[in-house]
């Protein structure tokens, strides 16, 4: 499924979902299906800053494509995180970079999160993108 | 006058978040305002507005004279000895940077030693930790124990430890986090006891408690107007006249001089104006002199009973929360009395403080969660962020309940 799919798809789910208590809910069981990160994988480097929680990002190589691991102490981030994962992992760092990230604002995320919250969603995007373009940068394809 | 009446005169009270009542427990934060106060804002916004201290003209005086009374108003507030020891800021951050500056300047140099305790907001750390950039002077830490109380004879320990004695002790007079009300006239009088002058952060301490500098005998003692029902970006720093007098000036320009020369250099005002750089805040200084006269109108003995009766019940309330913990509870340490405010830090087992303050916010209750801005305090719990309710005078045992009531629910979601 392309980046493109794959947010059309969330955005159909939360779609169905009538009040923010539903949504948030929902975000709370994503956030608890999200396998946990090893500790060895919750170091200072993955650690992304300005968040109100911690929220930690691991990324991981192979053929070409990026695959996202990532984690937090708090269930709702965690929910936010996984779907960020949902959507990035597994694709190329081209993909990834050339990707328009609409469906935070389809959802009504953003402005459903507090300015601090929706701030750490744009510190993980930016920090998904960083890598993507590391990656593009060290082996462009 | 009961809870109720008080309620009414502040309107930001009676809204809807999230098409829920508003429960607002973040007064620790900042506090709603009474509509006294907001007249007073809105008539000389639109009015009765003219620069002070400098025109003839009626508008300019008519502002001079609200500002410096409301330097009466806290002078009498305070007990202090005069409208000299008053100088008005932008807030606590603004006093203690003030105050950090100008001491530094005046009184510090290299190797001297500052104390500060374990339990500050950052507001009562980083302008210390800059001024011992600046002159060289080392900070000394005054440890909190396992329950946050502050052993004084670790405080004696510091102060006995070399022939020089600490230039200053920086202190809370009530932690954010913990709520609890430090012993300070015991403390200031084991300070003074070595000559050391004591500071004290006063942000959370003038809103619980009647503070008296006099009987305190504080050198020091800085609070913000917001918190206390009055207006953002108002502040105020008492000091003893012996030390402003001597301080050194921390901003310069219009005001805070006596006469400026380019050839022969410039002389200083007297204190309070010598540290009062440029148009104040008079708007918000003559709404601050409402706002404690709005407090001052209260029957002070009804809200601390009032927010007696919080403390206890809170306190009972959360303990039957399994996994609850309460940052700061009441009781005897080192042979003192600590009294606790209405403001409840906790962590909560299995639910993340952020999540929990996020799903309140939906049901329309009003919480901070995070680090409090006292990151080296929670680190000493080992811990990276609590969730915590505070409760102003206008806060009902009815809220309190709903705050419990729907923390359990919320808790049922997140565990
Ligand atoms: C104990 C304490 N000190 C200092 C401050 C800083 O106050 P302000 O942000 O109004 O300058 C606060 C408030 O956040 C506080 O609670």
């Amino acid at each position: 499924m392309t980046i493109k799919d794959k947010q059309a798809q969330i955005v159909e789910e939360f779609s169905f979902m009538e009040d923010w208590m539903d949504k948030y809910e929902y975000l709370i069981e994503l956030g608890r299906k999200l396998p946990p990160l090893e500790d060895a994988s919750k170091t200072e480097k993955n650690l992304i800053k300005g968040c109100q929680s911690r929220v930690w990002l691991d990324v991981k190589r192979e053929d070409g494509r990026l695959y996202f691991r990532a984690d937090s102490d708090a269930l709702i981030t965690k929910g936010i995180v996984s779907l960020l994962v949902i959507v990035f992992s597994g694709h190329t760092p081209r993909e990834i970079l050339d990707a328009d990230i609409s469906f935070i604002d389809q959802i009504g995320l953003r402005e459903h999160l507090s300015p601090t919250r929706a701030n750490g969603l744009l510190s993980m995007i930016r920090q998904i993108q960083m890598y993507a373009l590391a990656a593009s940068a060290e082996n462009p394809a | 006058m009961n809870i109720a009446h008080i309620r009414e005169q502040f309107p930001a009270l009676h809204q809807k978040v999230h098409g829920k009542p508003l429960v607002y427990l973040d007064n620790g934060a900042t506090s709603q305002k009474p509509k006294m106060v907001l007249d007073v804002l809105q008539e000389m916004e639109g009015k009765i507005n003219g620069n002070i201290h400098r025109a003839v003209h009626y508008l300019s005086a008519q502002c001079t004279e609200r500002y410096e009374k409301a330097r009466t108003v806290v002078k009498d507030f305070l007990n202090a000895d005069s409208e000299d020891e008053i100088i008005f800021t932008s807030g606590t951050t603004a006093s203690l940077n003030l105050l950090a500056f100008s001491f530094g300047q005046t009184y510090v140099r290299p190797g001297d030693r500052i104390i500060v305790t374990e339990a500050e907001h950052h507001s009562n750390i980083v302008p210390w930790q800059m001024m011992c950039q600046r002159t060289g002077a080392l900070l000394e830490i005054w440890e909190v124990d396992d329950t946050g109380a502050l052993d004084p004879k670790k405080l004696e320990q510091i102060l006995d430890k070399s022939e020089e004695v600490p230039k200053l002790l920086a202190i809370t007079h009530i932690s954010n986090v913990l709520g609890l009300v430090n012993p300070l006239a015991e403390i200031i009088q084991i300070a003074h006891y070595y000559n050391v002058p004591v500071a004290v952060d006063g942000a959370q301490g003038i809103v619980h408690k009647k503070v008296d500098v006099r009987s305190l005998d504080a050198d020091f003692y800085a609070f913000s107007g917001h918190k206390l029902y009055g207006p953002t970006g108002t502040g105020v720093l008492y000091g003893k006249v012996k030390y402003l007098e001597e301080m050194a000036p921390w901003q310069g320009g219009g005001d805070m001089i006596e006469t400026v020369s380019l050839r022969k250099g410039t002389t200083y005002a007297q204190p309070p104006l010598k540290f009062e750089a440029g148009t104040a805040n008079f708007i918000g200084i003559a709404g601050l002199g409402a706002a404690i006269e709005f407090i001052n109108g209260l029957n002070i003995k009804l809200i601390e009973d009032h927010e007696n009766e919080i403390t206890q019940k809170a306190i009972e309330a959360l303990g039957q929360i399994d996994g609850c913990k309460i940052l700061g509870i009441p009781g005897t340490y080192y042979g003192k009395t600590y009294e606790k405010i209405p403001v409840f830090s906790m962590t909560i087992e299995g639910a993340h403080p952020s999540d929990i303050a996020t799903l309140l916010d939906r049901m329309g209750i009003a919480v901070r969660s995070g680090m409090l801005c006292a990151e080296p305090l929670l680190e000493r719990f080992g811990i990276t962020s609590v969730l915590r309710a505070s409760f102003a005078l206008y806060n009902t045992l009815e809220e309190l309940d709903f705050f419990v009531e729907s923390l359990k629910k919320v808790l049922k979601i997140l565990r």
